[in-house]
């Protein structure tokens, strides 16, 4: 599923090493929390999964991508196997819910009657029937992200990779998401979720991925924010 | 088909929720078309007059006083032989006396001359007066022509003015070409800096390039053909205006200037073309720098 084999990778104009010899796995199914104080490199890696920048050295592989060599035009074929959720939910403000999740799959040049089956189904998973026909502004922050969920849900992606989820909620909402979060993985589809929540990562029994100064400091089972965090 | 209509509609959908840039786009079209356009037809006219002067800017070709008068008028078949000569007229020594006396009617010295004096004569007429040095050797060569006078200077004079007003013209062309399609590019990148959210969300959910780029594509194509249609218009008018304005002014006496309906459909069609270029363009070069992630 996902497999960083001794990835590094410096910035070329800062000179900024931001992901030195990382190693990790993350099999098919799995619910991963990867944590680190803010400039540790998760970002990077985020980066990296996704497609945006190249590591430097080392071996990506994602969805059976090699994301160091892959060719930029196949780079849309690894993206529909993701789905990615922000912190700032990156809704489009001038369509509405259903709009917002239908357009990922028009991207990927889905026909209207798959749309049409696919989004009010995958809104009922994320509990949203009902809010259609809402502009995101309409919504709360929890919502917002359900609807940013629905997106990233609605192509059948292998992988979920969640950059700061809860960021931008209150304690039970975010809760309340990552709950959400874990029935998607129990439905089969891997999560990996970026977060600085303590107390949140410590509430799942998950698997916990700590990096810092772009090395992986911890990797461990049993949901344990075991890393203390220096900020 | 679906994909297609859609990335259409996204197309057209755009021009309406961004009014105020598809506005701005159209404007800075009209108005690059409508200058392109104006220096193009005054080109054209300017041509058209050297042109119209050309053609009457004549050679002589003498015939040989030992040529048999029915000899002289056969000639006319191998003068209009020759290329580059588009029609000759044959002028009897009679005629040229005539002529020469009218020309001098105040002078009371010429009143006793003699047509022996003249020689029969052919008036030639060009089709290219940037080949006239060549034509007068040519013609200089037949059997039965003396002498050939032309007025070489003239000639060159003319053609330096067409080759000026052509390069000026194509290099003016040339510029506003260049330069609509910049201002063209910048603000359907404005545009496209308000929907980077839009565009960046799009890649991440693994749309192609070229799914990204067409709806673009198809809103600079529709801008550029709108803006066209605009700029055909006004350049109508303004060129309707000025044609009007000429023809009724003493400049009239002296100049004929094209109708405008004798230009409309190679204008048309090149605003057409320049404007759907431009946009298409445009929005392809707008776009290329949001691509790159």
């Amino acid at each position: 599923m996902v497999l960083l084999n001794n990835v590094s990778m410096v910035y070329e104009n800062s000179g900024t090493v931001a992901a030195n010899c990382i190693d990790f796995e993350i099999g098919e199914g799995e619910f991963v929390f990867l944590v680190g104080p803010s400039g540790s490199g998760k970002t990077t890696i985020i980066k990296m999964l996704t497609g945006e920048v190249r590591p430097t050295d080392g071996d990506i592989f994602v969805n059976e991508f090699n994301l160091r060599t892959i060719k930029p035009r196949k780079l849309p074929m690894l993206r529909r196997t993701l789905g990615v959720i922000f912190q700032d939910f990156r809704l489009i403000d001038d369509k509405t819910v259903y709009e917002n999740v239908a357009f990922a799959m028009r991207v990927v040049g889905a026909s209207k009657k798959e749309i049409d089956k696919r989004v009010p189904y995958v809104l009922e998973l994320v509990g949203l029937e009902g809010r259609e026909g809402r502009l995101p502004q309409e919504l709360s922050g929890g919502e917002q992200q359900r609807v940013a969920i629905a997106r990233a849900l609605v192509n059948s992606p292998n992988l979920i990779i969640a950059d700061e989820p809860t960021g931008n909620l209150d304690p039970v909402k975010s809760l309340e998401l990552m709950l959400l979060l874990e029935k998607i993985n129990e439905l089969g589809t891997t999560v990996l979720v970026v977060t600085h929540e303590k107390e949140l990562v410590n509430s799942f029994s998950k698997r916990v991925i700590a990096i810092d100064g772009g090395c992986v400091v911890n990797d461990g089972m049993g949901g344990y924010y075991c890393y203390e965090i220096n900020e | 088909m679906n994909k297609l209509n859609y990335l259409i509609s996204e197309g057209f959908k755009s021009i309406f929720t961004h009014g105020f840039m598809s506005f701005a786009s159209v404007t800075i079209i009209i108005a690059c078309l409508t200058i392109m356009g104006s220096f193009s037809l005054l080109a054209v006219n300017i041509n058209d007059v050297i042109k119209k002067l050309e053609s009457e800017n004549e050679m002589l070709a003498f015939i040989d006083e030992t040529v048999p008068d029915e000899d002289a008028l056969a000639l006319a078949s191998k003068l209009e032989a020759v290329a580059n000569v588009s029609s000759v007229n044959f002028v009897s020594r009679e005629e040229a006396m005539e002529s020469f006396k009218d020309e001098y009617e105040n002078s009371s010295i010429f009143e006793e001359i003699e047509p022996t004096v003249f020689r029969h004569r052919y008036v030639v007429f060009l089709n290219d007066i940037g080949l006239m040095e060549d034509t007068k050797t040519q013609l200089e060569t037949i059997d039965g022509i003396a002498d050939v006078s032309a007025q070489l200077e003239i000639s060159k004079g003319f053609v330096t003015v067409r080759n000026i007003v052509s390069a000026v013209s194509l290099i003016l062309i040339v510029i506003l070409f260049v330069v609509s399609i910049f201002i063209m590019s910048n603000t359907i990148k404005l545009t496209t800096f308000g929907r980077r959210e839009e565009i960046a969300i799009m890649k991440m959910v693994g749309a192609t390039n070229s799914f990204i780029r067409t709806p673009f594509i198809i809103e600079g194509l529709v801008l550029g053909a709108l803006g066209a249609a605009f700029a055909f218009l006004i350049q109508w008018g303004i060129y309707t205006l000025i044609s009007d304005k000429i023809m009724t002014s003493i400049a009239g006496a002296y100049m004929n200037v094209i109708p405008f309906t004798a230009l409309m459909y190679p204008v048309g069609l090149v605003f057409l073309a320049v404007g759907v270029v431009v946009g298409m363009f445009g929005g392809s070069i707008a776009i290329r720098n949001y691509l790159k992630v």
